[in-house]
């Protein structure tokens, strides 16, 4: 049984943060250079967090694979981030965007955590401009917004469709401030592999240096995850190919609780795959669906090229059958209704898994120069990749795994329930419930990481005596051998396949077991198949090269290993949730208009899975979830 | 389509590399370079010879991390274009494909087609920033932005960082990256407290690093696969000089000793 203490303040949703702050223990400006922190992650959340805590002077140092930390997945996000400016007037507010975050995330969040979210959205606009951060401005100098999937008000604020490079690179910026006034060290293309707890506090890490394979000790007085998501154990989703389940997954086998591992996000607008060699999928932002329109040919057997099918002809689903929020359905929505039209054999392209979205009528109503300016680095990368011009053809797009709402637990001040252990941005569960809405990842992302983490992680390190234990202490002996005999068990197995291909099988399980629409029988079936690809990949695998040196696909194998073991648990929880809510839909809970059906009674909580040992059945805690400020209502976007 | 590539293998920094030939027979148009060389890899792997070591990670354009000189232009023959937005299409059935590493003093090779690039890195710590502490701020809109510098700073700032600047210049100059950061920050009213100090410092750390110089050879813009402009070089070289003609008074009030 996991201890799962949310630590949520007293009195109204208001003015909890207020509160919670102003009673929080502090560390004092002369002691915080006294306390390590490591940050595992430069992407926005740990970028963020590793500046904002080396600007008040903890001693840190923040850990990266890539060989800056630059490069970290935020760079590549592109539509936007959310704040409740309200700059447009229409009607905006921290309410709305707290009720709407919580609508989209189909009430499987806890509302004390979203509320928050939703009152620091504003000060995050604040911190990046000082920053430099290049938002679109309108002809007057002010910051322009547009909307964003899901919602009725433009609060979207962007850098043309390059949003998450820009504010990954302010936060980067930022960062390096920091390590050049040698608050923060920095460890460049380094691999979190393992957590030393000693009496149950983290006290440190194992990495490898991947240019020398080489493994170090780090010990600390406190540990900040922010390693991002784990879309890939799809194998294919729109996540940079280093995206990994490590940290988080290693962190769980050491104590941390795992929450709602199964919710993955499903993008319902991204390039369709062209062939088995397919490495990754590419998104097409859905701000796109602002002015594109999409359908499918109505005859199944249409052969003609879209721009020659009259009007008449073209099923505009998604405006026929959500007449009000049309093609700007919520994400979620939006895939599963191409994944239908195409299982009923109306996709298009040579897979037959596509559908249009055309730009064609906003051309007609705006002209192709002001549709082209809008979107233009869109338009060029879907180009690039297809060789088809969006102003003349119509897209082909179709969903892919994007993002995972899952993650490790953490109580209000993002603490795991290993003490001393944080996890901010997509390694932690938080905000987003069972679905994402456009635009906050990002916004949730520097949430934590320039406002809370630095703020509550003093409440913590106050109770403790700074550097307490070092890479002597006999557990960092243990834990590095552990890390070893892992690596040395992988190489010496000298087997017939490659890490990617076995990667490449796993994906294709989740993927139709633990997918768009998940059933009972397919998540037991997925069930079988994990362990029996597990067993061949100890068996078969095939690792050139050794232990200590640069070797990729070392990397990659044991990042295999973790997801193999991780997939088996998202299947378990899928099995587990027998309601149908945001990204998860279970065939056997829908409406009659094949819509999520939730069932409250029975499954408002968090699932917390508590590992408990090799080859053991994990166990499934339950955090309920309470719904005092916005009292549950059923999702629609039908009227 | 048959393709024959001729790939740079160098096993770490102290040893030395050479050219190597591979064929590869079923390779599709639509594949993207860096895809080919997954085929190439795994091909290599079960074959138990080791792989070619290269550095990806977003696969689309935008982190910077790809890094492959391909028939002797960095990120090969397509403008404005990364080694991973590259695809096969852009060759012809039975090519031959020189695959080398961004190669310049500053960029040392760690293994086959990886470079360590963190001297740019270093260029940002000397003031690629606006000096910040995370907290409340005054609301953007209180300080006005031109769309038109907004545009320009923020074609400054899509620089990814990559380094193909650095490969294709004859002379190994960083002078675009570094001027993009420069202007990119420069132009706007955010960074004008720290602007001299800025350019001196960064463009003092570009020459400590051992990049050679800027000669207008303009190589760096026609391969930069975000189009940077050298526009942005000229800029920051009339920053320089004031910034050594004035005497500048810093954000701090103290006057700089020249
Ligand atoms: C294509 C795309 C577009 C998107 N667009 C948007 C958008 O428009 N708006 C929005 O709000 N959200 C968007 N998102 C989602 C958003 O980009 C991500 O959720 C967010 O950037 C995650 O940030 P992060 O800081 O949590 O993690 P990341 O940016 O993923 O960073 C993870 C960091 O952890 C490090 N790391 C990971 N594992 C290890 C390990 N084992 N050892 C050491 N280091 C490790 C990595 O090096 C990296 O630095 C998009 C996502 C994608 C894929
Ligand atoms: S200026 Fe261009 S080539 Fe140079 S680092 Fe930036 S994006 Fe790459
Ligand atoms: S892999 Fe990111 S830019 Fe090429």
């Amino acid at each position: 049984m996991l201890t799962l203490d949310a630590k949520l303040p007293q009195g109204p949703i208001e003015d909890m943060w207020t509160n919670h702050k102003d009673q929080l223990r502090l560390v004092g400006p002369n002691n915080r250079h006294k306390y390590k922190v490591l940050v595992i992650g430069s992407g926005l959340a740990g970028a963020s967090s590793a500046a904002s805590m080396g600007a008040m002077g903890y001693n840190v140092e923040c850990f990266c694979f890539q060989d800056s930390p630059r490069r970290a997945h935020s760079i590549a996000a592109q539509g936007g981030i959310n704040a409740a400016k309200n700059y447009r007037n229409d009607g905006d507010s921290t309410w709305r965007l707290f009720t709407d975050t919580q609508k989209g995330g189909d009430f499987r969040a806890r509302e004390e955590n979203v509320y928050r979210l939703a009152e620091l959205s504003t000060s995050i606009i604040d911190q990046c401009v000082a920053q430099g951060v290049p938002f679109a401005r309108e002809y007057g100098g002010k910051l322009a917004n547009r909307s964003f999937g899901g919602v009725l008000v433009e609060r979207t604020f962007y850098c043309r469709g390059e949003t998450g490079q820009q504010l990954l690179l302010g936060a980067y910026s930022a960062l390096e401030e920091q390590i050049a006034k040698k608050n923060v060290k920095m460890h460049t293309r380094t691999e979190l592999l393992d957590y030393v707890i000693v009496d149950g506090n983290v006290r440190g890490i194992i990495t490898r240096d991947m240019i020398t394979g080489k493994l170090e000790r780090h010990s600390a007085d406190a540990v900040v995850l922010a390693t991002g998501g784990y879309g890939n154990v799809y194998y294919l989703s729109t996540n940079a190919k280093g995206c990994n389940v490590t940290a988080n997954f290693r962190a769980y086998r050491r104590g941390a609780g795992f929450a709602n591992p199964c919710f993955t996000q499903i993008h319902p607008t991204s390039i369709p795959a062209s062939g088995d060699y397919q490495s990754k999928l590419t998104l097409m932002s859905e701000s796109l669906r602002n002015d594109g329109r999409i359908w499918v040919p109505r005859d199944p057997d249409e052969k003609r090229a879209p721009t020659d099918i009259p009007e008449a002809e073209r099923y505009y689903y998604l405006e026929e059958r959500y007449p009000r929020f049309g093609n700007l359905v919520p994400r979620d929505v939006a895939a599963r209704n191409a994944k239908d039209v195409c299982d009923q054999g109306l996709g298009v392209g040579p897979t037959g898994y596509g559908v249009y979205l055309d730009f064609g009528s906003a051309i007609q109503e705006k002209g192709v120069d002001a549709v082209k300016s809008k979107y233009s680095n869109l338009f060029e990368m879907y180009e690039r990749i297809t060789d088809d011009d969006p102003t003349k053809t119509p897209m082909r797009i179709y969903p892919a795994v994007h993002y995972t709402m899952g993650g490790l637990w953490v109580d209000y001040n993002l603490m795991t329930n290993i003490p001393g252990l944080y996890a901010a941005g997509e390694a932690n569960f938080a905000d987003h419930g069972a679905n994402r809405l456009g635009a906050s990842s990002l916004m949730q992302c520097l949430a934590d990481g320039y406002f809370v983490v630095p703020v509550t992680i003093g409440d913590y390190l106050s109770r403790q005596t700074p550097g307490e234990i070092d890479t002597t202490h006999d557990q960092f002996g243990a834990v590095e051998q552990e890390c070893r005999d892992h690596i040395n068990k992988l190489t010496s197995i000298n087997g017939t396949r490659s890490s990617q291909d076995f990667h490449r099988e796993l994906g294709k399980i989740m993927w139709e077991h633990c997918g768009i629409s998940r059933s009972k029988e397919s998540l037991e079936e997925g069930l079988r198949k994990i362990p029996e690809l597990r067993d061949q990949f100890w068996s078969d695998l095939k690792l050139p090269g050794g232990a200590s040196e640069l070797n990729q696909s070392l990397e990659h194998a044991g990042r295999v290993v973790d997801f193999l073991d991780f997939g088996e648990l998202m299947c378990r929880d899928a099995l587990a949730r027998e309601e149908s809510c945001g990204c998860h839909l279970r065939e056997e809970y829908q409406t009659e208009e094949n819509e999520a059906k939730r069932n409250d009674e029975d499954f408002a909580f968090v699932s917390v899975f508590e590992y408990k040992g090799e080859g053991v059945e994990p166990e499934l805690n339950k955090e309920p979830l309470e719904f005092n400020a916005f009292p549950l209502a059923t999702r629609n976007y039908k009227s | 389509m048959k393709i024959r590539l001729h790939v740079w293998r160098q096993e770490s920094t102290d040893k030395k590399g050479k050219m190597e030939s591979y064929d590869l027979d079923n390779v599709l148009p639509d594949m993207s370079f860096l895809e080919m060389m997954d085929v190439l890899n795994e091909k290599l792997t079960v074959e138990g010879k080791s792989p070619v070591a290269f550095d990806h990670d977003c696969r689309e354009g935008v982190c910077g991390m790809c890094s492959m000189v391909i028939n002797g232009q960095a990120h090969g023959p397509k403008a404005t274009t990364t080694t991973c937005q590259l695809y096969m299409r852009h060759f012809k059935d039975g090519a031959e494909i020189y695959v080398e590493p961004f190669r310049s003093g500053a960029f040392p090779v760690l293994q086959d087609l990886m470079v360590d690039r963190s001297a740019f890195d270093r260029i940002i710590q000397a003031g690629g920033y606006i000096s910040n502490h995370s907290g409340p701020k005054p609301d953007p809109n209180s300080i006005p932005i031109e769309p038109g510098v907004q545009e320009t700073s923020l074609d400054a700032a899509s620089c990814i960082g990559c380094g193909a600047c650095v490969a294709a210049c004859p002379n190994g100059s960083a002078s675009l990256f570094t001027s993009a950061k420069i202007s990119h920050l420069g132009m706007l009213p955010q960074g004008q407290p720290e602007r001299y100090e800025r350019v001196g410092a960064m463009v003092d750390q570009m020459e400590g690093e051992g990049f050679g110089s800027c000669r207008n050879y303009a190589e760096c813009e026609a391969q930069c696969p975000k189009g940077i402009s050298i526009a942005f070089i000229g800029r920051m070289n009339a920053d320089y000089l004031k910034a050594t003609l004035v005497e500048p008074v810093d954000g701090r009030g103290k006057m700089h000793a020249q």
